[in-house]
């Protein structure tokens, strides 16, 4: 008997040695898609329980991690105005991932980063629970309210961009109207998904980034650009005289094209109006007559110095690209040169020609993270301005500066004393099916102090907020923009 | 592999002039003490992790708790000095190696099934590993009284007949009694009495494999020599397979009515197994994997939870949030611990749906990794290994069939467990020894270990012994002789 006996005990072992092949199988080469399966909850319950990191502005915590006493042990709260910087913040949440800062520095505030690779394993070793990282945005709290209660005390839909143009540094960014993240973050999985569903369904879409991820017609903000085309090319000079007629008919068709109101180009009733006029007063039939004179090529190589038709990097949020559109004919020209037809902007792209303007020609890459953390506020890498090219030399900055400061003298409000100047241009953009009955989208870009450039601003408000049809970028954009550089300028 | 030769004088050529009479060979039984604190002390290592990754308060209750596990074992251990001094020293250090760590991993899932509770705002369950520490004083007990009562092993095979009966019954039992008295999670294979319920089909196993012992031990001569003539194969006559398939096919039919495939998948190898020892024909193995084969094709065909159990196995994410669900989860705990383990306290056991019995193993896996489930499958391996060598070295044909029964239907048993949480073969609802909530199982296993501490004992007690075996022999059943005759 003992013959079989000794075959059984081989059977027993072959039978351990299948158990653990198996195991090995499942545990190691299996192990990264179950790990990995979205059915999985134990990771996102993993990641849950760990203190992620915060996300600060100059000191003022946007969102942190609060401990609770429910199995998911952190919850993530927005503490300080959470609408005005839903934007930038982001939302997190258990059912529906995240955007925004929370999204695209994820694996610095769940700690999960290389960065932080050594004070995990300190953490580990010392048995204390790992803790994520912090993200110090550069985003300038006081502006940053200003502009979201500029916008929201008139219930208007829009976006606020302000930046820094020396450095690139995100000032502001605000869209209305907006959403509150906390609401996303909790831990009730029916009181989540009721508040996704309401927000997915608002006609206002409050989810939607407008000063990133939207992008609209520029209308007369473009003629900054075209203007920088013709000057750097020596198309024009400031005070070469261009058609100051009310309405134009555009080549080979029967289209017109007129100035806002159909009036006449500047004051009086010459027949030409200089360069400078025609900026100043925003005069339509001028700039399309300029835009042929600049042609295609020439305005699509300009625009693209400017950061308008070419892939645009992550700030670290995803930033939607921009263009100007194909411009097949003359008459194409005639209309991408107001800004209108085919050209599409962010609120972004437009604070970025202001701050190349304001910055002497020089484009610097827009960016909304300052320094990144470690979970005891060393700092682990703190964001280098990154210059992306000369877009127009600094002679013709200068020009279009002063260009711009007439047009901020001609603009409503405009000559309201105050402790600095600013430079500036406005726009009231057609969009629509039917763009004569349809309210314009109003426009401002601007900087300031214009001398000493400190703050560059883009401001939209959709579909003429408050004043419908009426509404140009002068009333309804111009005001907004000129509180916010009050808020950051400090008068 | 090689079994060393039992001890015997005769085995030494003596010199002229003759040697000294042979020192006694080493009981081993310190050995056994020093395992068992080793036992003692992962066990309370265990527990402190648990606690200190649970955040619960480290305090001396511990040490306390791991100071009474091992007086707890201390006493089994005495028991095994006085009572069966010569048995192998790793069998009981094993036993309570498992048993402490399955207690450990019960206490973990009570606690994270407490914080789930607490999470969903419902009432804190009672906390199970009290229970099991109930349960493992009182197997303690079952196995010291075994050893204390059970003066000779050999005895039981008097009773192979009764046993075997009551075994029967014991299986058929919750098969006849009226749902509310059997049923739980859907399986009929309880007695459910006020206060208390027990698997009877646990219990069964240990009786039917004395049954098959004593019965193929006294008729293994006929199987093998006075049978027909079938394909090449010498079938034994009918009047004296008949007790045999008889117990065979009512354990696999009740189990059948009772939806237990995993009992019966056990009792059914285990025979088969026994069978083979016993006859040493390969060729029993091959008409029971014939039969074993029909068997599951015709449960495949006639019952819709064996073509669910298949489904489930060989697709586990189909059926994802209803039959697949507790397979699934067992895969991403075990996929989650990888090779290291979450550590402790750390993983999330409770994710996986009957986590302190069927699926224990998962929570393993999980928590201690493939290096601990390793850990885990070797004890188990080694546990068998030994059973197995017990029976090379006992001369007893009846010892034989007996070790080798007990040692082997732990293995399969293990192997089915294990198996099926981690999608090696189907589901089958079964407990893993030692491990497992449950006093049914604890208990049988417990008496499983006694016996088999029993039989080592006897296979490696020196010569002397021989005196021990002289009541037997005054004892005048045919079974008796028989044992003495055929010994290997």
């Amino acid at each position: 008997m003992n013959t079989p006996l000794r075959r059984v005990a081989l059977a027993v072992m072959v039978m351990i040695v299948a158990l653990l092949a198996n195991a090995t199988y499942v545990q190691v080469f299996k192990a990264d898609s179950l790990r990995n399966d979205p059915r999985n909850v134990r990771v996102l319950l993993d990641e849950y329980a760990r203190q992620r990191g915060q996300i600060s502005a100059s000191g003022t915590v946007l969102a942190s991690s609060v401990a609770t006493d429910d199995r998911y042990k952190y919850l993530r709260t927005y503490p300080t105005d959470p609408l005005a910087y839903a934007p930038a913040t982001g939302y997190y949440s258990m059912q529906y991932g995240s955007n925004g800062l929370e999204h695209a520095e994820d694996s610095v505030l769940n700690g999960s980063d290389n960065a932080l690779f050594g004070r995990r394993l300190i953490d580990m070793i010392s048995g204390r629970d790992p803790r994520g990282g912090n993200v110090v945005t550069t985003l300038n709290p006081v502006m940053q309210k200003v502009a979201y209660d500029q916008l929201t005390a008139k219930n208007l839909t829009g976006s606020v961009v302000a930046i820094e143009p020396s450095t690139g540094r995100v000032l502001t960014m605000v869209s209305t109207p907006s959403y509150d993240p906390n609401l996303l973050a909790g831990h009730d999985g029916a009181a989540t998904q009721k508040t996704w569903e309401q927000l997915q369904q608002d006609p206002r879409q409050p989810m939607l980034n407008r000063a990133v991820s939207q992008t609209y017609p520029p209308g007369s903000t473009f003629k900054v650009i075209v203007t920088a085309a013709a000057l750097s090319n020596g198309i024009a000079k400031p005070d070469d005289q261009f058609t100051a007629a009310p309405r134009i008919t555009l080549p080979d068709t029967a289209t017109t094209l007129e100035n806002y109101n159909g009036s006449h180009c500047g004051p009086g009733d010459a027949q030409t109006a200089s360069l400078t006029d025609a900026f100043k007063y925003s005069c339509n039939t001028a700039f399309a007559e300029l835009g042929m004179k600049v042609g295609a090529a020439k305005l699509k190589d300009e625009a693209n110095a400017f950061g308008i038709g070419t892939q645009h990097p992550n700030i670290p949020i995803p930033w939607a690209d921009s263009t100007v559109g194909t411009i097949p004919d003359s008459a194409a020209m005639a209309q991408s040169s107001i800004g209108q037809r085919d050209v599409a902007l962010t609120p972004l792209d437009n604070a970025v020609v202001a701050a190349t303007i304001a910055n002497g020609g020089v484009r610097m890459k827009p960016y909304l993270v300052d320094q990144l953390q470690a979970p005891d506020l060393s700092t682990l890498e703190t964001t280098k301005p990154t210059s992306v090219g000369q877009a127009v030399t600094p002679q013709v900055a200068t020009q279009v500066t002063n260009l711009m400061l007439e047009s901020e003298k001609n603009t409503q409000g405009g000559t309201q004393p105050r402790s600095y100047q600013i430079a500036s241009k406005t726009g009231t953009a057609e969009h629509g099916d039917d763009p004569r009955n349809t309210p314009p989208h109003a426009w401002y870009i601007a900087f300031a102090p214009a001398q000493n450039p400190k703050i560059a601003i883009a401001v939209i408000v959709e579909n003429g907020g408050d004043r419908a049809l009426a509404a140009t970028g002068g009333s309804v954009a111009a005001p907004i923009a000129r509180a916010v550089l009050d808020a950051g300028l400090g008068g | 592999m090689s079994a060393p030769a039992p001890p015997s004088a005769g085995a030494f050529p003596s010199p002229p002039g003759g040697f000294a009479p042979a020192p006694p060979p080493a009981t081993r039984r310190n050995v056994e003490l020093l395992l068992l604190g080793l036992a003692a002390l992962i066990t309370t290592v265990s527990l402190v992790l648990v606690e200190a990754s649970q955040e619960q308060a480290i305090t001396w209750e511990i040490a306390k708790l791991g100071a009474a596990y091992l007086a707890l074992f201390g006493v089994a251990h005495l028991a095994v000095r006085r009572f069966a001094a010569f048995a192998d020293p790793l069998l009981l250090p094993i036993a309570a190696l498992l048993n402490g760590l399955g207690l450990v991993i019960i206490h973990r899932v009570d606690l994270a099934q407490a914080q789930d509770a607490a999470f969903a705002s419902l009432p804190i369950p009672s906390p199970d590993a009290n229970q099991q520490v109930l349960w493992t004083g009182l197997g303690m007990v079952v196995f010291v009284g075994l050893l204390i009562v059970l003066r000779d092993y050999r005895s039981l095979a008097r009773y192979a007949y009764t046993l075997g009966l009551i075994g029967v019954i014991a299986l058929a039992l919750p098969a006849l009694l009226p749902d509310r008295y059997s049923q739980v999670n859907g399986a009929k294979i309880w007695i459910r009495l006020p206060g208390f319920s027990v698997q009877p089909g646990e219990f069964a196993k240990i009786a039917l494999i004395v049954f098959f012992a004593g019965v193929l031990v006294s008729k293994r001569d006929l199987f093998t020599g006075a049978g027909k003539h079938v394909f090449g194969m010498e079938l034994p006559r009918m009047r004296d397979m008949g007790p045999v398939l008889l117990v065979w096919v009512v354990s696999v039919g009740v189990l059948v009515v009772e939806k237990d495939l995993g009992t019966s998948l056990l009792i059914f190898c285990t025979v088969l197994c026994m069978l083979y020892i016993a006859t040493e024909r390969v060729g029993w193995v091959a008409v029971g994997l014939l039969l074993l084969a029909i068997g599951f094709v015709f449960a495949y065909n006639v019952f819709g939870h064996v073509r669910v159990r298949v489904e489930t196995w060989l697709h586990p994410f189909a059926d994802y949030s209803n039959t697949g669900y507790q397979i699934s989860q067992s895969l991403f705990g075990l996929a989650t611990g990888g090779l290291a383990g979450t550590g402790l306290g750390s993983g999330r056991p409770s994710q996986v749906p009957f986590a302190k019995t069927d699926f224990i193993i998962s929570a393993i896996g999980e928590e201690l990794g493939l290096i601990g489930l390793s850990a885990i499958l070797m004890l188990f391996c080694v546990f068998t290994i030994r059973g197995i060598r017990t029976a090379l070295a006992i001369r007893d044909s009846f010892g034989k069939l007996l070790a080798a029964g007990l040692a082997f239907t732990i293995a399969i048993q293990v192997f089915v467990v294990v198996g099926g949480v981690t999608k090696l073969i189907p589901l089958t609802g079964l407990t893993t020894p030692f491990m497992s909530y449950g006093g049914s199982s604890l208990l049988a296993n417990y008496v499983l270990l006694g016996l088999l501490i029993k039989v080592s004992d006897a296979a490696r007690r020196p010569a002397p012994a021989r005196k021990r075996v002289e009541p037997i022999v005054d004892a005048s059943t045919q079974l008796l002789r028989k044992v003495e005759g055929g010994a290997a």
